[in-house]
């Protein structure tokens, strides 16, 4: 009976992805799908694959804000750093429509030159370790 | 000497009676009148009118009655006495920062202070989209798209960091719950940081904006289209077909609407709690 049921609808549904890739789920783990806000060409380079998440450096693998992901990203391995995400966090901050990251070299140096898309406030704790992040971005919420 | 200080004194007196005059004139006192009136004769002395004081940089508050949500106690066997005590918190906050009137579907502006933002405010422009949590925990989410983005803040309104709550645009909407927003199209939750408040009445019915929605495409963060939401706000006959809203349906459960043990009056708690409210805001 399902199975029939499925068989009717499937070829209908087949033209649209039929399930969200980036749920809110547990903000950002492992194969978690993430978009790139910065301008380097390496994140807004068009590829076949998206960007995902292959490692969270935190002891508990669940990445939140501030927190660094290691990305698969055109074939190749880039560490980056979480700028806000779909789960929603403590009250009175920002919750994000997309899981966004920014590309940072492994020293903190942000990989782009302009932050478009506007950044949580809180980020400014970590104001010592990624002030240059923090100066390229135009605008905070 | 003498004679000279008294004239000095008198006409310091008469100076001060003048200035007085004039300013009485432009707080714009009848007394004025009545001195010219009584010109034969000592003037009798008649105290000038009191003025009215009115407050510009107060808003005008709404003379409709209404209670906020979060007064109203949910339906349990919590001891009643930790609503009222959080009650008369609230009401204690309420006296120093003003919470307006404003409904799911308002447009509102807030201020918060944030250490990390620049001059410790942070302001936030948005359209509210629901209204959750009783008591000292009430919040509230605003939404808005900046530069592309989705935004969304979950507020809590008795919060210490709260600074401004300001009602930009008073309405309501269809729905109780304008959680869809996510899933419909960004013109609809985009709002200008720089809007202007609109002037709304004070007295009457809070208009309702009868606006109804275009969605992206499928999936959605839940599936809008099943009773349990009952949705009124989002064009369905765009993005669905008759049999799928038909198909939805299976998922309706009607006979909940009779269930009496789920029965929840509370007007006479309204009545009774607005009372109490009324008696201690104006203490």
């Amino acid at each position: 009976m399902a199975l029939s049921l499925s068989g009717v609808i499937l070829p209908k549904l087949m033209q649209q992805r039929t399930f969200s890739v980036s749920a809110t789920v547990a903000a950002i783990q492992k194969l978690t799908r993430v978009r790139v806000v910065d301008n380097s060409a390496l994140g807004n380079a068009h590829h076949h694959r998206a960007p995902k998440v292959i490692h969270v450096y935190t002891k508990n693998g669940v990445g939140k804000v501030g927190d660094r992901v290691l990305l698969a990203i055109k074939g190749q391995k880039k560490k980056a750093l979480i700028v806000g995400h779909k789960m929603p966090g403590a009250r009175m901050t920002p919750r994000f429509d997309s899981n966004n990251v920014v590309l940072i070299e492994e020293n903190g140096n942000p990989t782009g030159t302009r932050i478009k898309t506007p950044l949580p406030t809180h980020l400014r704790k970590m104001e010592g370790e990624y002030s240059k992040l923090l100066a390229i971005a135009q605008r905070f919420v | 000497m003498a004679a000279c200080t008294r004239r000095a004194s008198e006409t310091m007196g008469l100076l001060r009676i003048l200035r007085n005059l004039t300013h009485n004139e432009r707080l714009l006192s009848t007394s004025v009148m009545r001195h010219a009136a009584a010109s034969d004769g000592p003037p009798k002395f008649t105290p000038p009118a009191k003025p009215v004081i009115i407050d510009k940089t107060q808003k005008e508050a709404s003379l409709r009655r209404f209670l906020s949500p979060e007064f109203i106690p949910p339906r349990q066997r919590t001891n009643p006495v930790k609503f009222s005590v959080e009650r008369k918190d609230m009401i204690q906050r309420r006296k120093v920062l003003n919470i307006p009137e404003f409904y799911v579907g308002s447009i509102l502006a807030v201020s918060m202070s944030d250490p990390h933002a620049s001059g410790n405010l942070n302001r936030f422009v948005g359209i509210c989209t629901q209204r959750s949590g009783k008591g000292l925990g009430a919040t509230f989410i605003l939404r808005n798209v900046v530069e592309g983005q989705g935004v969304e803040i979950c507020y809590e309104l008795y919060s210490p960091r709260m600074r401004n709550i300001e009602v930009l645009k008073l309405e309501k909407r269809l729905d109780d719950n304008l959680m869809y927003l996510r899933d419909a199209l960004s013109e609809y939750s985009t709002f200008d940081f720089n809007m202007q408040p609109v002037r709304f009445e004070l007295t009457g019915d809070v208009s309702v904006n009868q606006l109804k929605v275009k969605m992206k495409p499928k999936p959605w963060s839940k599936r809008w289209e099943r009773p349990k939401f009952n949705i009124q706000g989002i064009r369905f006959d765009l993005c669905l077909t008759p049999e799928m809203m038909e198909h939805a349906q299976k998922w309706g459960e009607p006979w909940r609407e009779y269930d009496m043990l789920k029965e929840y009056d509370t007007s006479s708690l309204e009545k009774q709690i607005f009372q109490e409210v009324e008696e201690n805001l104006s203490k």
